[in-house]
């Protein structure tokens, strides 16, 4: 007798065509985010705001509707959107540049106000689309086509902690750092996304997600050296886990 | 029953309008001379359960309303010179996405942060714009408080019509001003945005909008339908004013609140004998090429008066080139002092005996 073992989201679209390089953990990320939306039975009253740079073509799976932000500026979009249909479910999927560089203004501004929406940013510690340049994240003494010495921070400064800034905001209501690593770092960070989703539909305040990712063609590692990356010298900087809880708090 | 004129500051008098037309979100950030515009709804948008969002930047408000527009609402910010310039990378994704949205530019004097004197330095700002790629910004620019209400009225209207961001273009002097006006009933049916807007996916298939395109064929297909809507928006939405043009020799050419003192003094004129006449577009982009065709053939010159360096100027002139070669002055004064009628007159007068005398070699014909 046939096993259903795997079933895709309804979320992600049928026809859905993957943009991502081999052995990136936006797939799985995306793919979470579509299962999460699924089992809280929301994807019917979804916005999406599609990012610049690995994720601008957020379009391509998500079975939801989708608007383009302009580079940095996703929670200035969502802001708009929630506030003129606060009954929708509104996220934004942003890469670490466009959320922790060009666009931490109205990141920390917005969660400031505390929207009712949920981000999930995706830390690479590079600018992926464009190549592989040192962006806000790129780690002390990490190799990238910018740093081609290593990043050195008497020249181009440290690596941003966004969570660490983040929990601070009185307007967040989750955020936590997940990691995709492994099928335990998997369950746990679609449980952690999940929870971020919560905290806006509970009225609580923003949900924020940061998934260290692995951007094996830029970092130039197979896929397993990479996440062996992830759960070494990223995860030694970026610490992993939940830096604040309002949603079990509140229930 | 029909409402009373009441005295209205031009700023109170566009917040007010906004409100009337239903607009159900507003994004802004505050800059003089148009901050009543923000204050004014900060009360009044909560108070009917409306979005008011007092954002952290210019840069932000812009894209608040790219997200609002999205959804289908009528939607709105304000704004000033050089804040509004901060918004031009948003403005060029709005109009590629083809988001409805209000623009209210009330002009200041710059360059940089120049001063908060009435000021047209935005001409090119507003019509021109400063961000990428193929696009207008449509713009309407009214001339007195209740101009700031109808256009208000006009821009929500065309806005949502065609689906593409509109701005009403003031400035200082206006904003700041009180003169009567009424702020009647939106005249305007409303446009069923339903078939395009972000709703959420429900019972329907996803939708998306994005100004980015990977297919070339699809890209330049899309540049030439929004171009096409800007051909429609000038065949069916132009505003403009002719005053004392017929059997005129000299035509004043002026837009926005240098117009009425341009119209008072072409007034003078028509009262010592010149025979001149004002033509002011209100629809200023896409810009009135063939009724500035039109005046032109009939007339011995023109008088482009503007309170910047000669912006408006330019549209002028690309307009009857290679059309009709008549003498085009420009009187123009950058920032700070208004100019009154009677030194409107004495251009005037200067430039018809420059160009009437030297044709028919008097004045008086």
């Amino acid at each position: 007798m046939e096993q259903l073992v795997y079933k895709k989201p309804d979320s992600i679209r049928d026809d859905f065509k993957i943009t991502f390089c081999p052995g990136c953990d936006h797939g799985i990320a995306v793919r979470l985010v579509a299962e999460v939306l699924d089992e809280l039975s929301v994807r019917e009253k979804t916005i999406g705001i599609a990012s610049v740079g690995c994720s601008v073509f957020s379009y391509d799976f998500f079975n939801v509707d989708i608007v383009e932000a302009a580079h940095g500026r996703s929670l200035a979009v969502a802001t708009g959107v929630k506030r003129s249909k606060p009954d929708k479910v509104v996220f934004t999927y942003q890469g670490d540049g466009d959320l922790a560089s060009i666009g931490l203004g109205e990141t920390i501004h917005a969660m400031t106000r505390g929207e009712k929406v949920t981000t999930i940013c995706i830390n690479n510690t590079t600018y992926g689309m464009t190549g592989g340049q040192a962006g806000p994240t790129t780690l002390i003494g990490q190799v990238t086509t910018t740093t081609t010495k290593g990043r050195d921070p008497q020249l181009s400064g440290y690596p941003l902690k966004v969570c660490e800034i983040l929990k601070e905001v009185d307007g967040t209501a989750f955020v936590a750092r997940v990691t995709l690593d492994s099928p335990a770092a998997i369950l746990n960070a679609k449980k952690c996304i999940k929870k971020a989703f919560e905290a806006q539909i509970k009225g609580l305040g923003t949900g924020f997600i940061e998934i260290l990712a692995t951007c094996p063609t830029n970092w130039k590692m197979t896929p397993q050296q990479a996440h062996e990356r992830v759960r070494g010298e990223m995860s030694e900087v970026f610490k992993p886990g939940i830096y604040k809880d309002r949603v079990s708090e509140a229930i | 029953m029909k409402k009373e004129k009441e005295l209205l500051k031009g700023n109170y008098a566009i917040a007010q309008a906004a409100v009337e037309a239903g607009c159900q979100s507003y994004f802004g950030y505050p800059i003089t001379p148009q901050s009543e515009i923000g204050e004014y709804l900060s009360t009044k948008m909560p108070e009917l359960g409306r979005a008011f969002v007092a954002a952290e930047s210019e840069v932000a408000a812009i894209n608040m309303l790219l997200g609002a527009g999205s959804t289908g609402v009528k939607a709105m910010t304000s704004s000033s010179s050089c804040a509004v310039a901060l918004m031009q990378e948003g403005l060029s994704f709005i109009a590629g996405d083809e988001i409805p949205c209000v623009l209210v530019s009330v002009m200041r004097a710059g360059p940089g942060l120049g001063y908060i004197y009435a000021s047209q330095g935005d001409y090119f700002q507003a019509t021109k714009g400063g961000g990428n790629g193929d696009y207008k910004i449509v713009t309407f620019a009214p001339a007195s408080v209740q101009e700031c209400i109808d256009l208000t009225y006009k821009c929500f209207y065309v806005s949502q019509k065609y689906r593409t961001p509109v701005c009403l273009l003031a400035d200082g002097m206006l904003g700041q001003m009180m003169e009567p006006a009424v702020v009647g009933k939106y005249p305007y049916e409303e446009i069923d945005q339903s078939s395009w807007a972000l709703t959420g996916a429900d019972n329907r298939e996803p939708r998306h909008i994005a100004s980015i395109e990977r297919e070339e064929e699809t890209l330049r297909k899309r540049v030439v339908k929004i171009f096409e809507k800007y051909n429609q928006i000038l065949k069916n939405e132009n505003l403009f004013e002719k005053y004392e043009t017929e059997g005129a020799k000299i035509v004043i050419t002026a837009f926005g609140s240098i117009a009425r003192i341009a119209k008072a003094a072409v007034k003078m004129a028509r009262k010592n004998g010149l025979k001149v006449g004002l033509f002011r577009p209100i629809l200023l982009n896409p810009f009135p090429e063939k009724i500035v065709q039109e005046i032109a053939q009939k007339v011995d010159g023109i008088l482009d008066i503007e309170l910047n360096c000669g912006q408006m100027l330019q549209d002028i002139k690309a307009s009857i080139a290679g059309v009709v070669a008549i003498p085009i002055k420009f009187y123009g004064r950058p920032a700070g002092v208004m100019m009154t009628v009677e030194e409107i007159y004495e251009q005037i007068e200067n430039v018809y005996k420059e160009i009437i005398e030297k044709k028919y070699g008097t004045a008086c014909i």
